[in-house]
């Protein structure tokens, strides 16, 4: 009813504006035209189900920035349109005027979001308000530095359908903030120049923290800070080297490492958190937990022979609150090593063991397990349990057979610290005290293990030859070229790495006896028929002996670099393979060459000469062996009576006892 | 019965202090040439079995014991080097017996003490057959019987088939300047076969001839003695026998016997071999039936 009778005035209206503004053409639209009808604070419509109402506050509208514009500017589809007018109305297009906010607006995260039609994406007057947008200084503005964090927690705030509904890292984004340093200046103190939302995240560039164009993103973060804390290395010097802000900053912690985004407080560091205050307590040797009675005795002399000497306790240990009596009562969770060793974080997450704490698993190790605690060392440290001689003993602190890992491990490998022991990599860190030589976490890497079926862990058969070839490069190389690695595709058989010849924790050096003898077994697995017929020839037979002098697998073939035939640069092709008898036979010829090395007489296809001359022989052996055999069984019953009647005759069995 | 006992029942019965004359049945140097071939023969068998069954766990054993396969090898060389020297002393004494004793090849050949086979060794294997099968009497046997002269050709084959075949395998480098590298691996097929077959022949039949016949048992040391006991001789080989004694000379292949210090050395000796023989044949048949692959 309201609306016909708007309608009505509306007619009225457009009658007067007809006779008034004739001049300028009938289409002419003021302003007071509009607010002819929308000044009607009960003008409203039905939208949807919802009553929307359509009143425009004149008095406010004529306070904004935009007073001087006249509501067809920004309407612009009404533009020339006969009042009044249909609905809906197409969206206002800010752009028209804001182009650079609008373009940068429509990149953010926020554009993308209503461009994919998202119902939760912020607009601009989502922001800013419609027809009251007042100037940013004016501290009434929606958009005053001190309504921002509101503006922004609207959506980022503990239960909206924003923080519930859409991927946001973050949480009690709202309530960090107004506890932070930042907060607590522009709230409680009214400080307008403090940090908002938009200091750090750009009013409209807002875009993920992985976006390298980002404000927050890593790279980006202390240029984002130091718009406001310029100068800030100074005070930092005593922690990071001046020079590395110019020249390394990539090296550098973020900003946000330390001072945590949405929480930074000063505390950190010069608010009475010094390490004294720490160790007034904790210095005690006596002093001990109230629950358990652990003892949290700190050894000061262990941190200063430490790797983190420079790093505060408060900087490991993040939640004490210095306005405590006791700062440290507020902790509640344990040391969390990845706010700087962030990347080393990221990889022991996605490891066995990482993936195992995030269960929960009592037997899980965490980082203090394998590099200590307040007496952490480097890698380089040889008293550091991470020094490459002392890492067998500490992953045997698990893997060591009976011990927590070992007897949840199910896969074949066993014994595999002792074997390490003995194999060549174990003698040669132990014995010759190698430290370049391979230890547990040269080939399991130290934060990414994982087991072998995993195709990103480093001993998955499709990683193991990059990770032998980390050091044994020369075979890597030769080993890609070869038969072994050229035929992937093309054969549906498993082909051989590394460890499938040289075992994985039994590795021994390539020139001892035992390994020579085992080898070719290990080319049996795989090449059955040829390995025996191999077997069968001089080479194979004094091999099978226990003697590694003759010609073996590798001896003719190669090693690594093993080619098929066909290849020019296979030893055996048509160019080399006189030279290859040659290594053991000096004299070889061509002819010598021909020489069956793997020859069968089982064949008669395929090796004639050997499988008559097999059978001829065999034909005579068994033919003589029947006719002597037949012979002498034959005799023996004659034989037997005669030696019974030279015993009767005589008394004796032989002929001549009767002379 | 030990060897001892059998010692004293070689002894001929006192007869007036004098030891009862033997029986010469074979040369010094063709018991010589026996003593040095066994040796050889021996060593051959051990050292080229160990790589025929080198599959077997005690060929592995037996090959260390030996030296390792690289003495082996130079033992089974050198043993086939003496191998052939005994045939070359050997093919010498007979040109030096046709010399002296017969004037002509023909003579030696053709005599009545030949080892090559003639007709009357196709009348006494058929007369053995009927002899076993209790059909006739026991063939009047001569000097040599068929099988004693199969015997002796079966190693004139082995050497010139083993031998030629062996010195292909010794000189591989030089025999390939000549013929098709095949050509060694069917050398290698001959020269193992040939050796098992002789290895098992001599090893079996051929002791049974001379040790296992009951009427033997457990040994006939003639080979080694070169002498038999007058009675023995006429039993054995009546018609050599008969012939000497007709001709009248038989007086002048009768000598002393050795004292009994010799025959416990000889038969230590044999005993030795027999032991040794025997041990590779179980071991080829455990290779063969158990560990074939």
């Amino acid at each position: 009813m309201r609306l016909t009778s708007s309608i009505a005035r509306g007619w009225l209206l457009l009658a007067s504006v007809g006779l008034s503004g004739g001049l300028r053409g009938a289409a002419a639209q003021e302003n007071p035209d509009c607010l002819a009808c929308h000044g009607d604070r009960s003008l409203s419509m039905k939208r949807g189900g919802k009553t929307v109402p359509l009143f425009v506050d004149e008095k406010k509208f004529g306070a904004s920035i935009h007073a001087s514009l006249s509501c067809v500017g920004c309407h612009a589809d009404l533009q020339g349109k006969e009042l009044p007018h249909g609905s809906p109305l197409a969206k206002v297009d800010c752009g028209s005027c804001h182009t650079q906010q609008q373009k940068e607006h429509a990149e953010s995260l926020h554009g993308r979001a209503i461009a994919r039609g998202d119902e939760l994406a912020p607009r601009c007057p989502d922001c800013h308000g419609d027809h009251d947008i007042l100037p940013v200084k004016n501290p009434r503005s929606a958009v005053a530095p001190q309504r921002i964090p509101w503006v922004c927690g609207k959506c980022h705030q503990e239960g909206t359908p924003v923080q519930r509904q859409r991927v946001i890292h973050e949480d009690h984004i709202l309530t960090n903030y107004s506890e932070s340093i930042h907060g607590e200046a522009l709230l409680k103190k009214g400080l307008t120049v403090a940090a908002t939302c938009v200091s750090c995240h750009t009013a409209h560039t807002i875009l993920r923290h992985t976006d390298p164009r980002s404000s927050i993103n890593r790279k980006n973060i202390a240029a984002t800070c130091t718009k406001c804390h310029s100068q800030i290395e100074a005070v930092h010097r005593k922690i990071i080297r001046g020079e590395l802000w110019e020249k390394q900053a990539n090296s550098l912690p973020a900003c946000v490492d330390c001072h945590q985004p949405h929480k930074a407080r000063r505390v950190f560091y010069d608010q009475g958190m010094a390490d004294a205050d720490c160790m007034k307590c904790h210095g005690d040797p006596g002093v001990r937990a109230s629950k358990g009675g652990r003892t949290l005795f700190v050894n000061l002399e262990e941190i200063r022979g430490s790797r983190h000497v420079r790093t505060a306790c408060s900087q490991c240990h993040s939640e004490v609150n210095a306005s405590r009596v006791r700062p440290c009562e507020t902790i509640t969770k344990k040391v969390d090593c990845t706010s700087c060793h962030a990347d080393i974080g990221a990889l022991y997450q996605k490891s066995t063991h990482g993936m195992l704490v995030a269960k929960s698993d009592p037997n899980a190790p965490v980082c203090n397990e394998c590099h200590g605690t307040h007496g952490v060392l480097g890698k380089r440290d040889p008293a550091s349990p991470t020094f490459p001689t002392n890492i067998p003993d500490l992953c045997a602190r698990c893997h060591r057979e009976g011990r927590k890992a070992a007897v949840r491990y199910t896969g074949t490998e066993h014994d595999i610290i002792e074997r390490y022991q003995e194999s060549i990599h174990g003698k040669g860190l132990l014995k010759s005290g190698l430290t370049v030589t391979a230890t547990c976490t040269d080939c399991h890497t130290a934060h990414s293990v994982l087991p072998i079926s995993s195709p990103e862990s480093s001993v998955n058969p499709k990683n193991v030859p990059a990770t032998c070839g980390r050091c044994h490069h020369g075979i890597e190389e030769m080993f890609n070229a070869s038969v072994h690695v050229t035929q992937a595709g093309k054969t549906d058989k498993r082909l051989p790495v590394c460890n499938d010849c040289h075992s994985a924790h039994t590795i021994r050096r390539a020139d001892t006896e035992g390994f020579k003898l085992t080898i070719m077994a290990q080319c049996g697995k795989c090449h059955e028929e040829i390995s025996k017929t191999y077997f069968d020839t001089y080479h194979g037979k004094v091999s099978q002996l226990g003697y590694t002098k003759t010609a073996k697998c590798y001896d003719c073939h190669g090693a690594h670099d093993i080619r098929a035939i066909g290849d020019p640069k296979s030893h055996l092709s048509r160019e080399n393979v006189v030279a290859t008898c040659q290594k053991c036979h000096p004299g070889a010829t061509r002819r010598f060459a021909g020489y069956l090395t793997h020859a069968t007489h089982h064949d008669p296809q395929k090796y004639p000469f050997l499988f008559y001359t097999f059978w001829g022989m065999t034909g005579l052996l068994i033919g003589t062996f029947v006719v002597g055999g037949l012979h002498t069984i034959l005799w023996l019953p004659r034989a037997i009576q005669m030696r019974r009647r030279f015993r009767r005759k005589n008394g004796t069995s032989r002929p001549g006892g009767e002379a | 019965m030990t060897p001892d006992e059998a010692v004293h029942r070689m002894e001929p019965p006192a007869q007036s202090g004098q030891p009862e004359k033997q029986y010469l049945r074979f040369s010094r140097l063709n018991r010589i040439l026996h003593v040095v071939m066994i040796v050889s023969f021996m060593s051959l068998a051990l050292t080229g079995m160990t790589l025929k069954f080198s599959y077997t766990a005690w060929a592995a054993i037996l090959s260390r014991l030996l030296g390792g396969y690289e003495t082996a090898g130079y033992i089974h060389r050198m043993a086939a080097v003496l191998m052939v020297t005994i045939f070359i002393l050997h093919i010498n004494d007979l040109a030096r017996r046709k010399r002296r004793e017969y004037g002509s090849w023909k003579a030696l050949l053709t005599g009545p003490d030949t080892m090559l086979p003639t007709k009357r060794d196709l009348k006494e294997f058929v007369g053995s057959l009927r002899w076993f099968l209790g059909m006739g009497p026991r063939p009047r046997y001569g000097r040599w019987t068929y099988w004693e002269k199969f015997d002796y050709f079966a190693v004139f084959w082995g050497i010139c088939v083993i031998g030629s075949t062996g010195l292909m395998l010794w000189f591989p480098e030089f025999f390939t300047l000549l013929l098709p590298g095949w050509t060694i691996n069917v050398a290698t097929i001959i020269h193992s076969d040939e050796a098992l077959l002789a290895v098992g022949f001599i090893f079996t039949v051929h002791f049974f001839n001379t040790h296992l016949r009951p009427e033997k048992f457990p040994m006939d040391i003639v080979v080694f003695s070169g002498r038999m006991p007058v009675g023995e001789f006429r039993e054995d080989k009546p018609a050599e026998y008969e012939a000497l004694v007709n001709a009248g000379t038989l007086d002048e292949h009768l000598v002393d016997p050795y004292p009994p210090i010799v025959i416990r050395t000889i038969r230590a000796f044999a005993w030795t071999a027999l032991a040794l023989g025997f041990s590779i044949v179980v071991w080829i048949i455990y290779a063969m039936l158990f560990a074939y692959r």
